[in-house]
């Protein structure tokens, strides 16, 4: 009896020293990205003003903002978002609906997969070996096309998922009437899927507007003002990697401002691209 | 023509016109496992045809035959002939998005689609007609108006067809089936997610649209099959059993298996 | 005779044919493009690894295996040995995972089991958010944070504590830098742990409720359920999970490459200035010169590519694995 007892205590005992370290866990890791966070804010906050978005990346120890950074991570964002969508939307669809059942579809899905956790500084490379280096320069093009293989992999992904999701038998519904295959994907097939593949690309924005590796060898970087595709173009992350190993402590203040800039975006991005689909959940 | 008519499935009342549809030694496979077993029959025109049969009998596949919807997907096939008007329509030539223009289906579940109730129905009108406004107008009262949903949804053809009730929604699917004009209508358990009320109107439209359409309705629900067909098909185990007048397979049914099914589920 | 069908085979067949005839040449282009579209995500993939072989070549061909076992790296007498990054690629990434993933598990077990229902959504929703956050944002936290952190409160403590004590002592060894391996593998961990997180969650979530159910109405505890139960049950995914966690650090080059110290030497301690593949290719690309010191760059792309493909291949087949057993 007793025995029972003390085993039963031992178990008991266990138990509350493993779920305690559970909490702790959960604890610790939250902290730690809270910390991050909160030093961000702190540290970023301090150097927000009008003249971030207004002003061009300065000499070093001189005043100014980041207007050209962030204008080239637009630009590059946006080229990005307009090469790879359609491919990976595409490529999505095929994988969903033509060749669902197809053996390249498995092949595609894995390959994908693998490019969606691929180390983003071997796609720059990959990119400086197909266009920088041919062309004997670094370009803003060159960047956006390294953005877009970035692109490529999360539409594929939330299209190819969203796309699984819709029944059956609307598609069968949309065939029973006469449509065709194309007619039925675009006009009933896109229309049901369509706030999850647009969250899809939501987020593949978010994922692009933070990456800075491989951005280092192909858009490179400029101090200047550039609306040529052609010439190497700033970039929020890239400016930001620059200034924060910079021994001025204006262009780290700058880098905090930036990285506070990038994380919002982000964050925004990221929370607006899920309100689309949970509001999408309780219908 | 001379039908296929083994002494068994002879019809106590012979067809006397050639038949809308005729089907020949059909079998069909999913990979490997085969669902039908050589079925042979024949439905006449305008007229209401009910295939009943425990689940898993095969009755929804042969119903998904007459139009080949199984083509969506791999390693279904179907083999042997079945004619429309004469014409094979499981043959290789066959165009498939015209076979459903002539062959219109209304699922199990509602199945509206993910647009406009007035959308809803004219998507499938303007992908083979180039009408007005105003013309696209008149075919969608009248398709609404033939699935007695017309009263409903007048003053709301801009709402999302899954904005109505399950219901309407399934006479909206039988309305945007109607107005693409096809010949024969499939029904798949056209009432089984519906409550009492909305299978019943759903029954009396299928009663008024008999004199203009062929329609085959599958149903697990006897007395369904005995309210609004003219003649039922009995299938088991991917075989057709027994088929003939309604009236006869409920009443008098020659095949011992028939007579099983159906007093089991009544008795 | 009914006016309807009789009077559309006339009116009707003509335009419908035609309209067909332009459907399947529509229907054929467009799965054409679809199909091409699936195809590029193949192909590039393969162009990513042809072009880094082609890249890497003068360096493959000029070193050939001693590339990966010669430590040295100097631009100026042109020999170049991947040793080093290599050994401090996998050294941070190993530390990484093992701290993150017993934490991770920790959080997954917290947020299935203990946390209060309401408090649920809100904290996972938070982990998937911080899974999105750039990989600077780390790097900048621990270069201006971190590092300082731990070069004056951390490191000189236990440099002190185990001085005298053999093995350790070496593993500790100052002087303290702030950067290194260890606080490059530390700020990685926090980085991958978001990952580790919700994808241990998400297959915790997979185990079926009546067979936790019928753990406890035996009367195990909750710490038992999960150890004899879920733990087992997910194995493969967790290891999925784990790989992911895994492949990710190993490439990671941002939150790195700030507070690694790129120095080209590997030593035992783990507070030493080091530096990892991409860290390298980071720092040096763009201020290489001479075809051999960029084709050595390449070369060390080349062999973080098939790293990471050959551990996120292993990664994809077990989550496979695990969705397949749940017929999800």
């Amino acid at each position: 009896m007793s025995k029972a007892s003390s085993l039963h205590a031992r178990r008991k005992l266990k138990n509350a020293v493993m779920m305690t370290l559970s909490v702790m866990a959960a604890g610790v890791g939250l902290a730690w990205l809270g910390l991050i966070l909160g030093a961000l804010v702190w540290k970023g906050a301090a150097g927000l003003s009008l003249s971030v978005f207004t002003e061009m990346t300065p000499p070093p120890g001189e005043a100014g903002g980041l207007l050209n950074a962030i204008a080239g991570s637009i630009i590059m964002t946006f080229i990005a978002m307009i090469v790879g969508t359609p491919i990976g939307v595409l490529a999505g669809t095929y994988m969903a609906e033509y060749g669902r059942y197809s053996r390249l579809s498995m092949v595609v899905r894995f390959i994908n997969d693998i490019l969606l956790s691929a180390p983003s500084i071997v796609i720059g490379l990959f990119v400086y070996e197909l266009m920088v280096r041919p062309m004997g320069h670094f370009s803003a093009l060159a960047g956006a096309a390294a953005l877009a293989m970035l692109v490529v992999p999360v539409v594929v992904r939330t299209t190819e998922d969203m796309l699984n999701l819709v029944p059956n038998t609307l598609r069968e519904a949309g065939t029973a009437i006469g449509a065709p295959r194309w007619i039925v994907i675009r006009s009933v097939a896109y229309r049901a899927a369509l706030s999850g593949i647009v969250t899809g690309i939501l987020l593949a924005v978010a994922r692009i507007s933070g990456e800075t590796a491989p951005l280092l060898f192909t858009a490179l970087n400029n101090q200047f003002w550039s609306s040529s595709l052609n010439t190497p173009m700033a970039s929020l992350p890239v400016t930001i990697f620059q200034f924060a190993l910079s021994p001025y402590e204006e262009w780290q203040q700058l880098a905090w401002t930036g990285a506070l800039l990038i994380t919002l975006t982000v964050l925004g991005l990221s929370i607006f691209a899920r309100s689309l689909t949970a509001r999408r959940e309780d219908r | 023509m001379k039908p296929m008519l083994s002494a068994e499935l002879a019809l106590s009342q012979p067809i006397a016109e050639p038949p809308k549809i005729e089907v020949r030694n059909l079998s069909f496979y999913y990979g490997a496992s085969q669902a039908l077993k050589n079925i042979s029959l024949s439905l006449p025109d305008r007229t209401v045809t009910a295939f009943i049969g425990p689940s898993g009998c095969g009755k929804s596949t042969l119903l998904r035959c007459f139009n080949r919807i199984y083509e969506l997907y791999p390693r279904q096939r179907a083999e042997g002939e079945i004619l429309l008007d004469g014409e094979n329509i499981l043959d290789r030539a066959q165009d498939l998005n015209l076979l459903r223009t002539r062959i219109g289906m209304v699922f199990q579940k509602p199945t509206p689609f993910p647009m406009s109730i007035y959308e809803n129905i004219a998507f499938g009108i303007r992908l083979y007609e180039n009408l007005s406004k105003s013309e696209m107008d008149d075919r969608v009262e009248q398709a609404l108006t033939r699935a007695a949903l017309w009263n409903e949804v007048k003053d709301k053809l801009d709402a999302s067809g899954l904005s109505l009730s399950g219901g309407q929604q399934q006479r909206l699917c039988i309305a945007r089936t109607v107005a693409v004009k096809p010949e024969v209508i499939l029904l798949d358990e056209p009432a089984s997610a519906l409550d009492p009320l909305s299978t019943a109107k759903i029954e009396e439209l299928i009663d008024e649209l008999k004199d203009d359409y062929t329609i085959v309705i599958v149903t697990h629900n006897m007395q369904q099959a005995a309210r609004v067909s003219t003649r039922t098909a009995f299938m088991y185990l991917g075989e057709l059993v027994e088929f003939d007048l309604t009236e006869r397979i409920f009443t008098a049914p020659r095949e011992k298996r028939t007579q099983d099914y159906i007093t089991g589920r009544f008795g | 005779m009914n006016a309807i069908y009789e009077a559309i085979p006339a009116r009707i067949a003509g335009r419908r044919a035609a309209a067909v005839r332009r459907f399947a040449l529509a229907d054929a282009a467009f799965h054409a493009l679809t199909r091409a579209s699936a195809i590029l995500v193949l192909v590039m993939l393969g162009g990513v690894g042809i072009s880094l072989v082609v890249g890497a070549w003068p360096a493959l061909s000029a070193f050939g295996f001693s590339f990966v076992t010669t430590q040295s790296w100097n631009p100026v007498t042109e020999k170049f040995g991947a040793l080093a990054p290599i050994y401090g690629t996998i050294v941070t990434s190993a530390i990484a995972v093992l701290v993150a993933v017993p934490i991770g598990i920790g959080i997954a077990i917290f947020l299935t089991e203990l946390c209060p229902r309401p408090l649920r959504r809100p904290i996972g929703i938070a982990v998937e958010l911080l899974a999105g956050i750039p990989s600077i944002i780390y790097g900048i936290w621990g270069l201006f944070v971190f590092a300082p952190f731990l070069q004056i409160h951390l490191q000189p403590l236990v440099i002190d504590l185990f001085r005298g004590v053999p093995v350790l002592e070496s593993l500790f060894a100052g002087p303290p830098y702030g950067i290194g391996l260890l606080t490059s593998a530390l700020i990685l961990a926090i980085m991958i742990l978001p990952f580790t997180t919700s994808i241990t969650r998400d297959v915790f979530e997979t185990v079926p409720a009546v067979l936790k159910e019928s753990a406890y109405g035996i009367g195990c505890t909750t710490w038992e359920v999960t150890r004899h139960i879920v733990i087992p049950y997910t194995r493969v995914g967790i290891m999925g999970g784990v790989m992911l966690g895994l492949g990710r650090a190993l490439g990671e080059t941002m939150a790195v490459t700030f507070v690694i110290g790129n120095a080209h030497r590997i030593s035992p301690s783990l507070f030493a200035p080091a530096t990892t593949i991409s860290a390298t290719i980071a720092n040096e690309f763009t201020e290489a010169d001479g075809e051999l010191y960029t084709a050595s760059l390449i070369a060390l792309g080349l062999i973080l590519f098939v790293l990471t493909f050959l551990i996120l291949a292993a990664a994809r087949y077990m989550l496979l694995r695990i969705e397949r057993r749940t017929g999800a």
